[in-house]
């Protein structure tokens, strides 16, 4: 399942864009632009999640000092709405190579995996890999309308509006790199709540994190940091306590972040935290690419969750099916 | 002491939203789950001939949880089916809630045409 990249690709660039309610986000500044409305000033919610996405394109693009799209080899990206609209309508307009990914929320690291892959197999200069989610349509999509109104639990987490985006390519020793990546399994525990996504998910992080150091013959306290995409508080809970039983130390534990728990800070009214395909993908394409760069950090390890359910799986009482994708980034 | 009645109203149209919440918390159903539920308890009430004591005592506490429309699809029901046999079972159900039903679909529309909905901004 662990995957060594030899040549160990480059993040040359990174775009993350957010929605306006993300002003509240301890992340906030770490992000390249925020976005007044939460519509990007289209129509329908759906087309300002394309627009999102767009956005963060271009902005890595402008970073990269990449002028024409067609210098863009691949362009690998999800998102969580039917069919993933948004990310395809977003790609008829970057106009490249491009394979659309599903991995829900943990497709923010499953597309930097596979553009790593590219990268080392020399077919790829420059791919564009990211995720993104935009609040009102995907909870319109998994749960209710937001204009509905419905109650929410305190295991419940709030669909983040936003993007990130990473340019990948050839290895650069002044950038972080991606040394492996670990493509996970599909774990479930019997989890049927779609309010609790954070306790369906801890297992399959638990999963692909001690794979991932296991194969690698790596220790907790190798990394700097590891940072879970969107479990949430109470899910990150049950991810310390598993690593617990398993004789992890405090000081270990305390590697243990995770995006969903942190990004809407301690304010009570978004519950658990964050989630969507969006949240881990904006904090781990700005906050922790800067930490990176600026050698707060010399190794870290992202692993992105996600819940494969869909609406009508959940109404005819199925339980949830989730996954982990990990990818190890060091900087020299 | 009118009082007193302000204070029944509260507590009783209270607790049969305290209902409704546990059935949300504890039963886990679903919002709409939760309504019909209502809806129906009201209206077994109502054939038991229980839920007009309540109103007597509790007032708008009563009148106002949605237990009451389920109150008045019986209780049209009953009446209309005295009057005019099976047939007003059908009629006897919407004679009442009529108002109610026809305001929902007046009001929705007229929001719908005003409004846009948005999502929390801010």
């Amino acid at each position: 399942m662990v995957i060594i990249f030899k040549t160990k690709p480059s993040i040359i660039a990174c775009g993350a864009v957010a929605g306006p309610l993300e002003k509240k986000s301890v992340f906030y500044s770490y992000f390249d632009s925020v976005v007044e409305d939460e519509r990007w000033n289209q129509k329908t919610n759906e087309q300002g999640h394309a627009m999102m996405i767009q956005e963060a394109c271009n902005i890595i693009m402008k970073k990269a000092n990449i002028t024409n799209n067609l210098d863009i080899d691949f362009f690998l990206s999800g998102d969580l709405v039917n069919q993933m609209t948004p990310t395809n309508f977003a790609a008829r307009e970057l106009a490249v190579s491009f394979i659309g990914m599903f991995s829900a929320c943990a497709t923010s690291v499953s597309s930097a995996i596979v553009a790593s892959l590219l990268t080392e197999l020399g077919a790829s200069k420059y791919a564009i890999a990211g995720s993104s989610s935009q609040h009102n349509s995907i909870e319109r999509q998994f749960r209710y309308p937001v204009d509905y109104g419905g109650q929410k639990p305190e295991t419940a987490q709030w669909t983040v509006t936003a993007a990130g985006y990473a340019l990948i390519g050839k290895h650069d020793p002044k950038l972080p790199s991606i040394v492996a990546g670990t493509i996970g399994k599909v774990v479930d525990y019997g989890e049927v709540n779609p309010f609790h996504m954070g306790g369906a998910m801890a297992p399959a992080a638990f999963d692909t994190i001690s794979s991932h150091l296991k194969k690698r013959n790596q220790k907790i306290t190798d990394y700097d940091l590891i940072m879970t995409g969107d479990l949430g508080k109470i899910g990150l809970k049950i991810l310390k306590a598993m690593f617990a039983q398993t004789g992890a130390k405090q000081e270990e534990l305390d590697i243990f972040r995770d995006a969903g728990a942190e990004f809407y800070g301690e304010d009570k009214s978004f519950q658990s935290g964050a989630s969507g395909a969006g949240c881990s993908a904006s904090v781990y394409y700005s906050y922790i690419e800067q930490q990176l760069k600026t050698g707060r950090y010399k190794r870290v390890l992202l692993c992105a969750t996600g819940a494969l359910l869909s609406p009508l799986s959940f109404q005819q009482g199925q339980s949830i099916p989730c996954t982990a994708h990990a990818i190890e980034i060091t900087m020299e | 002491m009118i009082f007193i009645d302000f204070l029944l109203a509260f507590v009783i149209g209270g607790l049969i939203c305290v209902i409704g919440q546990l059935l949300m918390d504890v039963g886990k159903l679903t919002p709409a789950h939760t309504l019909s539920t209502l809806v129906v308890a009201g209206s077994i009430l109502a054939g038991l001939g229980w839920y007009q004591p309540l109103i007597d005592l509790a007032g708008a506490g009563a009148t106002i949880p949605i237990t009451s429309f389920g109150n008045a699809l019986t209780t049209g029901a009953i009446a209309e089916a005295e009057k005019h046999g099976w047939v007003g079972v059908l009629t006897g159900m919407f004679e009442v809630t009529s108002s109610g039903i026809s305001a929902a679909i007046v009001f929705g529309f007229i929001a719908a045409l005003i409004f846009k909905p948005k999502g929390k901004v801010n």
